[in-house]
């Protein structure tokens, strides 16, 4: 993601380009901002003009008549330009606001919408600067740069030509010196996109930091491991910084270069005016317009300078932003995909191998499994066999390399996601918890839930903790729920899989951090709810084993065995390996007291 | 208004709505002084950049005057047949101020850069330092998203102030004073118009300055709520997946996208009547100008050379108040920056280093809780976890620790992890109260894996390596060999340099939960405090961690809270805990023998075994 190849200037421009469609809407206020901006540039060059004809006309000639109009008109071209200024800014706070408004919602729906493949190698810190630093780059240039750098160049050519209307000569020397600022550019842009690519991207590793520093700020606390994370940081800033000073570097040496053109030109019109006027060729007059003329160029090409570095910048922001669009989401509904209605809850896996993207090693080979309708299988295997991969599959958060998986006969990639998670809910063996209510973190998507409803799961998975809270339902838990206990967050992530009661669920070990009795508890509601559910259970205990009607073994990707708990106790010895309770206490440890059976 | 007294003290006032005046005040005070103990190192470079400044603004300054020069003696020269000399002299001198000005301008450039880098390596370095240093009370109130937003938006904010304004600042104060002066000597009359606009000017300033520090505080908030909600809902993907909770995300992010659009708005609005208003002024001076002055041209009171300098040097005179008008924009949005970030380093940690740390050279791993009284929320009454707690381990025994769910288990163990401290009573170590180690003496005595098996993105290796940083490839291996880590881990594609994507999403629950037991073993504390770090274990896994902590534990104080009882065969000793008080307290076959809440939950547990 953070990308140390180097980007080609033109696909840059390209994801620059691209972005018009968002600009689109806004065609008129553009519009009115350009022209607002002309008209600001023109005010500024009228009113040096204006100062000319006093001092060729009235002046000259020692009469106050014409100065007056003169006069009222300066100030006249003045009023103007601040208030087409004004208008120019007060109609950009609405179009560009609302334009990086809704790129930043596009983004973060897309990014929604990518499946948890790329959110396992995405870095957040990267996508937040995306969706912020990188957006505002965008939407400054946009909304100014572009604006600017049409008004300049306009401006450019127009006093060209009014220095050519005054003497040709010189208008001709001031529009030669085009001609170097263009190959500098090119020059410049050339360096500067790559160093702009890095520095965004440093950005992004540095927040990535900061991100993971603070989410994992217990686990660094626990092995006071303060100073390594704190290196870690250092290195990032100190890349970033780096990187910025090398963009400092190409800046310096473009803008300094880029401002002595019009001083340059300055002197050689004041040279060359000056003879031609010692000559008769240009009045006095006419040389002072001319000066001043060319001193309202000095803006525009110190300007272009930094209107070019944030063209630059937000090209590569532009860039960045793509490489989310222009991910598609690897798992999504397919065209003509159904509303999974009414279901049995037949859930069957037919073949179904599975690797992780990216990697070439099966982590599922050929898993054949059927569930029927209101049966619980419990899933047991080795850590490492696979058995979190298979139930990720199920709500389609991974899609299956080959085969299929299929409720009441239908794969699953035929049928609408939300239908489809609808039908399954899943509670993960990590109870991921937002910095929300309870409430909101038991609904999550149910939002339509009732209290009845919620009531209810509370009830089921002994969640009743959560009436004691300081506002009950209303409080707000922290971020990933880290206030809570860990048997707590379990309950809390179980209600909200039986919440609404859905025909399927897929529960990954869902006691494991319960204390025995709120696990005999948590058991004896779950059953009642399990008799009815088509349910696959990944179980580590016998005790959670027990909840379902049939067990199957999963090793090394692969189901070795299907039976019942007593079946496969009896007759496998890998089972009884992984599951007895009598192998709990093998030869090197002694037997707890009364632990004989 | 002292620092100690204020309500805004700390990140107090990020959720404000309304801040008052005296609040302000404060506020601004403290960002300022922020600001200024960056700058503090950078004095000299500051001035010599400075001295840059002023020195291209002077050479800046004698082009106006060159051309007047020019115009008025030059040309006359010639027409007086007396040849070129003085228009040559002229074009040089500008020629030489041009290349001086741009020379100057590179060296500003590079310096100033450097300068403001160096500040924001600073300022990040600062902040990131403190954050961590800050307690968990804090951490568990000030969402990661916030410390994000702290750490990146903020501090480019401050970043674009100090790319833009060091140049503009001295220019600008200078022209004003320069060409004020100037302007004066050329023509005191006519200077006296351009004084007019003053006080207009000064008023313009106030009244922005007022409202646009309310508006970008606001900027700065909704923005950090943008990111938190974008970082953490993006965090949990699964959950919002499977749950399918994009569209209620998608509402509320489109929500605070919208506040921050509004927050964003109403600055801009700000500036749009602002800076034109500036400009206005300017124009209409410059206007006024052109009138008098040429009133007093054609009266013959001043030269014609003279109303031109004039009118050239004015737009220079206006220009940098235009641009200062920008500065100061730039400025006020910084210091709502800067409110944020020096109320997250005014954050105290509850958890303080010691003033006169003790050492502990080699710990033994004794450890005693003296009349400790402790709640999560030192205000409730009702909020007591421990009430008064004592109790003495000595070196080298194992204790496990049980009972129900919210009997203050995990509490404890984070009072001897020194993750809070008890508002009465003390922990020591070997004699010495936790509070007077230092944070490296703590963490080489007392581990703690928790619940939360957290990796960072990176190598297995490297995650195990997080115990011990200067640990070898081999005894990395070792350590996850000896907790029985070492099979699965070689089974990965890429074995122990395989990247765990982020949180270790590449790995199951239970597989995170065995590096972090290998990481602990591999730190090799003197205290070893497990807290719930087999619940993810498959049986098989359990058992080879069970059998390695046999061998580790030997000659180590361990704290083991489970609350599957297998862990307890290994124990010397079991404490039962009860609404935070020790209820029980023997060797395990004792405890079983008897008639209490032990016997009985062992009890229920066998059952559980089936």
């Amino acid at each position: 993601m953070s990308a140390d190849q180097p980007v080609p200037a033109a696909r840059s421009f390209r994801s620059l380009w691209r972005l018009r469609s968002y600009l689109a809407p806004y065609k008129g206020q553009l519009l009115v901002m350009g022209v607002a901006a002309l008209f600001t540039v023109f005010a500024e060059l009228a009113v040096p003009l204006v100062s000319a004809r006093v001092i060729d006309g009235p002046v000259a000639r020692g009469e106050t008549s014409g100065l007056w109009a003169l006069g009222a008109l300066a100030i006249a071209f003045g009023i103007g330009e601040a208030v087409f200024g004004f208008v120019r800014r007060w109609v950009q706070s609405f179009c560009m606001l609302d334009m990086e408004t809704q790129l930043r919602n596009d983004l973060y729906a897309h990014l929604q919408r990518l499946p948890v493949a790329y959110h396992d190698r995405a870095q957040t810190g990267q996508l937040v600067t995306r969706a912020t630093s990188d957006l505002t780059t965008i939407r400054r240039f946009l909304g100014f740069g572009v604006i600017f750098l049409i008004v300049n160049v306009m401006l450019f050519a127009v006093v060209t030509v009014l220095l050519f209307r005054l003497y040709w000569p010189l208008g001709l020397v001031v529009a030669l010196s085009a001609i170097p600022v263009v190959l500098m550019t090119m020059s410049f842009e050339r360096e500067y996109i790559v160093a702009s690519r890095q520095c965004q991207d440093l950005e992004g590793d540095v927040a990535t930091v900061v991100e993971e520093s603070a989410v994992g700020i217990r686990i660094i606390k626990a092995l006071g491991r303060r100073r390594q994370i704190g290196a870690r940081f250092l290195r990032e800033a100190r890349r970033l910084r780096t990187a910025s000073l090398g963009k400092v570097r190409i800046l310096a040496k473009f803008w300094s270069i880029l401002d002595l053109v019009p001083q340059v030109l300055l002197g050689v019109v004041l040279l060359f005016g000056a003879l031609a006027v010692s000559r008769g060729d240009l009045s006095l007059g006419s040389l002072v317009a001319f000066v001043a003329l060319v001193v309202m160029l000095a803006w525009p090409i110190e300007a272009m300078g930094w209107i070019l570095a944030i063209g630059q910048e937000s090209a590569t922001a532009a860039d960045r932003l793509y490489d989310v669009f222009d991910t598609e989401p690897a798992v999504q509904d397919t065209p003509g995909a159904r509303d999974l209605a009414e279901v049995r809850g037949l859930l069957r896996f037919e073949e179904v191998s599975f690797r992780f993207p990216g990697s070439n090693q099966n982590v599922l080979s050929n898993v054949d499994l059927t569930i029927e309708p209101g049966e619980t299988v419990a899933l047991v295997g080795a850590t490492g066999s696979g058995k979190t991969a298979l139930t990720a599959l199920v709500p389609r958060l991974y899609d299956v390399t080959s085969g299929r998986i299929t409720i009441d006969g239908v794969d699953i990639r035929d049928v609408t996601l939300s239908s489809l998670r609808r039908v399954v809910a899943t509670a993960f063996e990590d109870p991921t918890l937002f910095s929300a209510s309870v409430r909101e973190n038991l609904a999550l998507g149910r939002i339509d839930a009732t209290d009845a409803e919620i009531a209810e799961a509370i009830d089921i998975a002994q969640a009743g903790f959560v009436y004691e809270l300081p506002w009950g339902l209303a409080t707000r838990i922290g971020e990933q729920g880290l206030s809570l206990s860990g048997g707590q967050r379990q309950r809390l992530a179980l209600a909200r899989a039986v919440l609404g009661r859905p025909r399927v669920l897929v529960l990954d070990d869902p006691l494991s951090a319960l204390d025995v009795y709120t696990e005999g508890l948590v058991e004896e509601a779950l059953r009642h709810v399990l008799a009815t559910t088509t349910a696959l259970v990944v179980a580590h205990r016998p005790s959670t084993v027990l909840l379902a009607d049939r067990v199957a073994l999963l090793s090394g990707g692969r189901i070795t065995a299907v039976g019942t708990h007593t079946e496969l106790l009896d007759t496998v010895p890998a089972y009884r390996q992984i599951l007895s309770a009598e192998a709990d206490f093998d030869d090197d440890l002694e037997l707890p007291v009364g632990a004989s059976r | 208004m002292t620092t100690a007294e204020s309500p805004w003290r700390g990140v107090a006032s990020e959720d404000a709505a309304e801040i008052s005046v005296a609040g302000g005040v404060f506020l601004r005070e403290r960002s300022r002084r922020l600001l200024r103990s960056l700058a503090r190192p950078h004095k000299a470079a500051l001035w010599t950049v400075a001295g840059a400044v002023l020195l291209q603004n002077a050479a800046g300054m004698a082009g106006p005057y060159l051309i007047a020069v020019g115009i008025d003696d030059g040309i006359p020269q010639i027409l007086a047949g007396d040849g070129p000399s003085t228009l040559f002299i002229v074009f040089g001198l500008f020629m030489l101020s041009a290349v001086a000005q741009g020379a100057l301008r590179w060296f500003f450039f590079t310096r100033s850069g450097y300068v403001g880098q160096a500040m924001l390596f600073q300022l990040r370095r600062r902040v990131f330092n403190h954050l961590q240093g800050l307690s968990l009370s804090f951490h568990e109130k000030y969402t990661s998203g916030r410390v994000i937003s702290r750490l990146t938006s903020d501090v480019e904010t401050i970043g674009e102030l100090l790319d833009e304004s060091l140049d503009e600042l001295v220019m600008a104060v200078l022209s004003i004073v320069s060409i004020g002066v100037i302007l004066l000597v050329l023509d005191a009359p006519l200077a006296l118009v351009v004084l007019l606009s003053f006080p207009l000017l000064l008023l313009m300033f106030r009244w922005f300055g007022k409202n646009s520090t309310l508006s970008y505080r606001r900027t700065r908030e909704t923005v950090a709520l943008l990111i938190v909600q974008f970082a953490e809902s993006l965090g949990g993907i699964r959950a919002v997946q499977a749950f399918r909770r994009e569209p209620r995300n998608q509402e509320i992010f489109e929500e605070v996208a919208d506040d921050y659009k509004a927050a964003n708005r109403r600055a801009w609005q700000l500036i749009a009547v602002f800076e034109p208003g500036i400009m206005l002024l300017g124009n209409l001076t410059i206007g006024a100008v052109l009138l008098y002055g040429g009133y007093r041209t054609i009266s013959g009171e001043i030269e014609v050379g003279v109303l031109v300098a004039f009118l050239l040097y004015l737009r220079r005179f206006f220009a940098p108040m235009e641009d200062l008008s920008v500065l100061y924009n730039s400025f006020q949005s910084a210091t709502a920056a800067l409110e944020k970030l020096s109320g997250v380093l005014e954050e105290s940690a509850t958890v303080p280093a010691p003033a006169y740390p003790r050492s502990l050279e080699s710990p033994q791993g004794t450890v005693h809780f003296d009349a400790v009284r402790f709640g999560y929320r030192s205000d409730a009454e009702a909020a007591v976890v421990l009430p008064r707690l004592d109790l003495r381990i000595p070196a080298g025994q194992t204790v496990a620790l049980v009972g129900a769910t919210g009997a203050g288990k995990s509490t404890l163990a984070r009072l001897l992890a020194r993750f809070y401290d008890p508002h009465e009573g003390s922990v020591t170590v070997d004699g010495v109260d936790v509070r007077d180690l230092t944070d490296a003496d703590l963490r080489r005595a007392v581990v703690m894996v928790t619940q939360e098996s957290f990796l960072f993105s990176g190598s297995v290796a490297e995650n195990i390596a997080l115990g011990s940083p200067s640990a070898s490839r081999a005894d990395i291996e070792q350590a996850a060999q000896a907790i029985g880590a070492h099979e699965f881990i070689t089974a990965l594609p890429e074995g122990y340099d395989t990247d765990v994507r982020k949180r270790g999403g590449r790995l199951s629950a239970g597989q995170r939960q065995l590096v972090s037991f290998a990481r602990a073993f591999l730190a090799d504390p003197a205290i070893l405090i497990l807290d719930e770090a087999t619940s993810s274990l498959d049986v098989p896994s359990e058992r080879l961690v069970q059998r390695a902590l046999r061998t580790i534990l030997t000659d180590r104080t361990a704290l083991i809270i489970a609350h599957r009882l297998s862990t307890v065969e290994i124990a010397d000793r079991v404490l039962v805990m009860s609404d935070g008080r020790i209820v029980e307290d023997g060797a395990a076959a004792d405890l079983i023998g008897g008639s209490g809440a032990f016997a009985d939950l062992h009890q229920a547990w066998l059952d559980s075994l089936v």
